[in-house]
């Protein structure tokens, strides 16, 4: 059982020198995720460029200058692997400690969003808007919080060694303390963002080993949950338009169906190669809304053509992969569950979101993890990449 | 590969852990496999609609070709209009949208600011006119009557009016060279429809929504030569339509010309002529109806004899096609359609159809003989022909005793045909006729004629006419004999009393039918281009050529030129000796016979006159003239509606065409350097590589120079009539010919009479 001392090397071991620390066996530089690692940068650094195109010609959002979100997105990507960088500085470990602290600070954040100081684009009260063309979305800040929340609570006893597997207490507090987020990001409206949270707590509850009624039940809760939603109206009716559009996209092209009609016809007309980086024209066009975000994938489709989109789709499976590697190695379920949670979270929404880009889920305002614009989810990303990182740093040394 | 001792995870864990890996690289693999489908197998599809969302047209319309008359003289062209335009992409990426560019034009044209500012806006279901209600993308003309020197101001401070051209574009004008109208060969052209442009758009020539289309005459027949190809640019456009780059560009290829056989003088002669000829009928009285006759439609047409080129087409009523440019106004228009015109877009020559008169009995001759009687027989021609208790009599109760066919052409003697299509009729069984085929002779040379069917010239709308034989009345009878059976009564009125007749056996060819036939009254219809084969035929020897207007297509830089060559589509049912025997008793006609005195003093043996008279009855309307004419190089058929006998209404205005064509001057002699086209015109005009068309200047009128001659053939005429009536002693006097050829009761139709 060498996974017991592994705690002791990882990092805080004996100071040594420059190179030496850096590239002995035990030190951090080895110790990380490199395929991982280098895939999430190239996913940012496609990312901008995708960001790039889309932006150059769209005067009326880009303040007339063309280079106005490459610069913010590259700014972004940077404070993101800062905070990766310092996510992985103070460990998951560390951070376990601060997460009440955290949890505390993005249930305010979704609830300032609730309050005047909150602000609706694109019909969901989603953002809290800073000044200086800054802008936040606690609601992604909300998926980290919950993730550690939620290992917290239902690692706890069986790291301790007290248990095997959580007992129905723990796991009815864990639901509980992922309820109440839940319920403020449903009341934004923001639906894209609770399917997130809800597949997080699948994922969360199957790492922990929870019994299987739980699983099941809450599969069977989810299921009820959307039907009653579906029959009581409780959606809005742009939501339920998104729903029809995606089921029959040529149900109104001038309107429901034209995010998505047009998404399909940029990506489709990309064929092998695609048009080349900025010579696409449904994307010089400014056919497809929401490009530099929501729709991005669809830049990478047309102008990469299936070669470039099929990277992206292949490098978020390299990331995907590795951490469930990573979720499989560590010894200690709380970085299972965490690595788990993130599986769930990354897994889901590239799914949704290139999947409605594709015409074959429906449209909800999703961001796709390290390609999109937006400076809370890329932040929340990076540091989630940090968080895994951490778990494989401090994992045993024999993996 | 899952290692639980090392990990000290639990099984269940590790587990699901690995379903969930599984779980989550099958989703990515949906993710790449649907990818695969949309991009690599459906790819050109969606490629397609991309081009078609982003890619936007803009149309230079090419400039139509023109319409030229035989020698070159354009009938249809185009004139350069200034018109100032305004794009709507340009004025749109201005920051007030272009209104103040479009307030400083107004200035500039002398216009309402707030109206140009109206034109240039989108039609849509809330917009009232004016609006466009073209492509957006195409430029939007704010006026075409432009002054040069505002079209100056524009384009010399184009920096000041961005996105404002002001460029000379070509609009169709009718210019009546020689004042010759020709309308409705010409035609007209009218805005594309909806219906139309869906019908072309996948075809080779799709319409543009600004193009104008041919709707009737020679516009219509040749509308895809005359219109070319219009020029295309592709932009590239963004979602809001501004321009991002210029995609393809074809160049607009300007319409082929097309050369007609008119000649324009020639039209204007004709034209005239049938003008006036109706205005000298509504002179004369006609005793039957007990006043002046209507004359309220008529028809020329001048025709090459060896050809089947039409020289001169003349329709009356007519109008100023010149209404249809730039969109016809609503008052204009139902002054042309409205159920109180008197439609004069209908071209009568080739639209207008009644029975032929004694100008049919050519086809009669023909079939006697074809029957077997000599054509230099005696036949009795007898004041009357009585069959039944039905007394058929002879024009004014003549009778010139037993005569040959050609004598009873000349004479027009009614009975000889009568008795011969009596005799037929009952040879063929009468009534009820054996069985077997009958042999029906007389009919069967009116289909042989090329009656009863278009005769192919290259104008729309023509019509069959009609021959009444056995197969129509049985059809007709099937048509009408609830109606006729409902209303007839046996001693009712008169219509009521036919009515009855015609429900009993309106489907038999009854005597009376087949008598009433051989004189061309009755149920026959025929057309004046009809007659024009018919005589030309007999003229060239007895060949029916396809009558053409468009004698050439050349292009618009005169390099290419395709012929339309003269197509025969039929021969005569005579031998050469028939035709001969009746050449010659069609001369006789208007030497000697009952067109005689109106062709006093023409120069016969120069140029020797063939014709034929005829007047056909209307059941409840004046008689209709007919007068067929030809010499060796052309076939002269006029007709007036409600007008009296052909000669007396007619035999002026056909001398005079003919006196015009050949330099016929009034003492008789000819003057070559006077005539119009004494030889039919063989050559093309030129066209130069720059489009431009040589043609002689058509000066003065025409017409009013063949007036002068003609005045001076009425004062030798009115003197030579009061000394001895010249030609022969057999000539019916004006008199006589002008007033008797209808001796029956109105509303003899179908049954007895003639002329």
């Amino acid at each position: 059982m060498t996974g017991a001392n592994s705690f002791s090397v990882s990092g805080y071991g004996p100071r040594r020198a420059g190179w030496t620390r850096l590239l002995a066996r035990d030190s951090m530089a080895r110790r990380l995720d490199w395929p991982m690692l280098l895939s999430a940068l190239a996913l940012s650094g496609i990312g901008c460029a995708l960001v790039f195109s889309a932006t150059r010609n769209r005067t009326e959002i880009n303040q007339g200058d063309p280079y106005y979100f490459l610069l913010r997105d590259l700014m972004n990507t940077g404070i993101g692997v800062a905070l990766m960088i310092g996510t992985i500085w103070l460990g998951h470990r560390a951070l376990r400690n601060a997460v009440p602290i955290l949890y505390g600070v993005s249930l305010f954040g979704v609830l300032l969003v609730l309050t005047p100081l909150g602000a609706t684009i694109n019909g969901s009260r989603n953002w809290i808007v800073l000044g200086g063309g800054f802008s936040l979305q606690p609601s992604e800040f909300v998926k980290i919080s919950m993730i550690l929340g939620m290992a917290m609570l239902l690692a706890a006893r069986v790291d301790a060694g007290d248990r095997t597997y959580p007992d129905h207490r723990t796991v009815l507090q864990a639901l509980g303390l992922a309820a109440v987020p839940i319920l403020i990001v449903l009341l934004m409206p923001d639906l894209g963002t609770v399917l997130v949270l809800l597949t997080i707590i699948l994922g969360v509850l199957l790492a922990s080993g929870a019994s299987n009624r739980w699983v099941f039940g809450l599969i069977a809760v989810g299921v009820v949950g959307c039907l009653a939603v579906w029959q009581l109206h409780i959606l809005d009716q742009y939501q339920i338009n998104r729903f029809a559009a995606f089921a029959n996209p040529s149900l109104d092209p001038a309107g429901v169906g034209y995010n998505t009609n047009q998404a399909r016809i940029a990506i489709g007309s990309g064929g092998l190669t695609g048009a080349g980086l900025f010579h696409g024209s449904q994307t010089t066009g400014q056919f497809v809304p929401e490009q530099q975000t929501d729709f991005v994938f669809t830049v990478a489709g047309e102008e990469l053509g299936f070669v470039g989109a099929g990277l992206i789709i292949l490098l978020l499976g390299v990331v995907l992969w590795r951490a469930c590697r990573i979720a499989r190695e560590t010894t200690e379920l709380y970085g299972t569950i965490v690595a788990a949670g993130i599986v769930a979270w990354f897994a889901f929404q590239s799914f949704e979101n290139i999947g409605m880009t594709l015409g074959i889920m429906p449209v909800t305002g999703l961001p796709l993890p390290f390609v999109s614009y937006g400076g809370s989810s890329m932040f929340v990303v990076w540091v989630a990449v940090g968080l895994l990182q951490s778990i494989r740093v401090q994992r045993p040394m024999s993996a | 590969m899952t290692n639980i001792p090392e990990t000290g995870r639990t099984p269940r864990v590790q587990t699901r852990l690995i379903v969930i890996q599984i779980l989550v690289l099958s989703l990515l693999g949906t993710l790449g496999g649907r990818l695969w489908y949309l991009q690599i197998r459906n790819g050109a599809e969606y490629q397609k609609e991309a081009s078609g969302n982003h890619v936007q047209q803009v149309v230079q319309p090419a400039v139509r070709g023109s319409i030229l008359d035989a020698r070159g003289v354009p009938l249809a062209d185009n004139e350069t209009r200034l018109v100032v335009s305004a794009s709507r992409t340009d004025l749109l990426k201005q920051k007030d949208d272009g209104k103040a560019v479009l307030t400083k034009l107004a200035g500039v044209l002398g216009l309402d600011p707030e109206e140009v500012r109206q034109k240039v806006r989108l039609c849509d279901a809330k917009t009232p006119q004016p609006c466009w209600n073209g492509s957006p993308y195409q430029p939007i003309p704010i006026t075409d009557e432009a002054t040069p020197r505002q079209a100056l101001q524009i384009r010399e401070r184009a920096e000041d009016f961005p996105g404002i051209t002001a460029e000379p574009e070509a609009v169709r004008r009718y210019a009546a060279p020689g004042k010759s109208n020709a309308a409705q060969v010409l035609g007209y052209l009218s805005p594309v429809t909806d219906d139309e442009i869906q019908q072309a758009k996948n075809t080779d020539s799709p319409f543009l929504r600004s193009d104008m289309v041919g709707r009737s005459g020679l516009e219509r027949q040749y509308d895809k030569e005359l219109r070319g190809k219009a020029g295309v640019t592709r932009y590239e456009v963004d979602n809001l339509g501004r321009v991002i780059g210029k995609a393809k560009s074809d160049a607009a290829e300007p319409g082929s010309n097309l050369v007609t056989s008119i000649d324009a003088r020639v039209q204007r002669v004709a034209e005239y002529e049938l003008d006036k000829a109706m205005k000298a009928a509504r002179q004369q009285f006609d005793k039957i109806t007990g006043e002046n006759y209507k004359a309220d439609s008529g028809a020329v047409v001048v025709m090459e004899a060896k050809t089947g080129r039409i020289v001169a087409m003349a329709s009356a009523p007519t109008y100023d096609p010149n209404v249809w440019v730039g969109g016809i106004s609503a008052k204009d228009y139902k002054a042309l359609t409205g159920k109180d015109s008197d439609y004069p877009l209908l071209n009568r020559a080739i639209q207008g159809q009644s029975a032929p008169g004694s100008t049919f009995k050519v086809v009669s001759t023909a079939a006697a003989v074809e029957a077997g009687y000599d054509f230099n027989g005696n036949y009795p021609c007898t004041s009357s022909y009585s069959v039944g208790g039905q007394v058929f009599k002879n024009f004014e109760g003549e009778n010139f005793g037993p005569i040959s066919l050609g004598r009873a052409l000349e004479v027009s003697c009614d009975t000889v045909f009568y008795g011969l299509a009596d005799n037929e009729w009952k040879k063929d069984g009468g009534i009820n006729p054996k069985k077997g085929q009958p042999k029906d002779y007389f009919f069967r040379a009116a289909h042989q004629f090329g009656l009863g069917k278009e005769t192919g010239v290259d104008l729309p709308g023509e019509v069959t006419g009609r021959v009444p034989d056995r197969r129509w009345k049985q059809s007709y009878w099937e048509a009408n004999k609830d109606a006729w059976c409902k209303t007839g009564k046996k001693n009712g009125s008169y219509v009521e009393k036919i009515a009855y007749e015609n429900c009993l056996e309106g489907n038999k060819m009854r005597e009376g039918d087949a008598i009433n036939y051989s004189i061309g009254q009755g149920d026959t219809l025929v057309t004046p281009i009809q007659e024009a084969v018919i005589y030309g035929a007999i003229s060239n020897g007895g060949t029916m050529y396809t009558p053409t207007i468009g004698k050439a297509i050349v292009s618009a830089d005169g390099k290419h030129v395709t012929e339309i060559k003269p197509k025969p589509h039929g021969r005569l049912p005579v031998t050469q000796a028939t035709r001969n025997m009746m050449d010659e008793a069609l001369a006789g006609v208007a030497t000697r016979g009952t067109a005689a005195w109106k062709f006093a003093g023409w120069p016969q043996d120069k140029i020797p006159l063939h014709a034929k008279t005829g007047t056909a009855e209307v059941y409840g309307k004046q008689t209709t003239s007919w007068l067929a004419t030809y010499t060796k190089d052309y076939s002269v058929i006029m007709t007036i509606a409600q007008a009296g006998t052909g000669s007396g209404a007619s035999g002026e205005a056909v001398r005079n065409i003919y006196s015009s064509l050949y330099g016929v001057q009034a003492d008789g002699s000819i003057d070559n350097k006077k005539a119009l086209l004494p030889t039919p015109l063989k050559s093309l005009p030129k066209i130069q590589a720059d489009g431009s068309i040589s043609a002689p200047k058509i000066t003065g009128d025409p017409a009013k120079d063949q007036e002068k001659v003609a005045q001076q053939v009425n004062q030798q005429g009115d003197t030579s009539q009061g000394g001895n009536q010249t030609p022969a002693a057999t000539t019916p006097t004006p008199t006589t010919g002008n007033r008797n050829t209808r001796r029956r009761r109105r509303g003899t139709r179908g049954r007895r009479t003639t002329a």
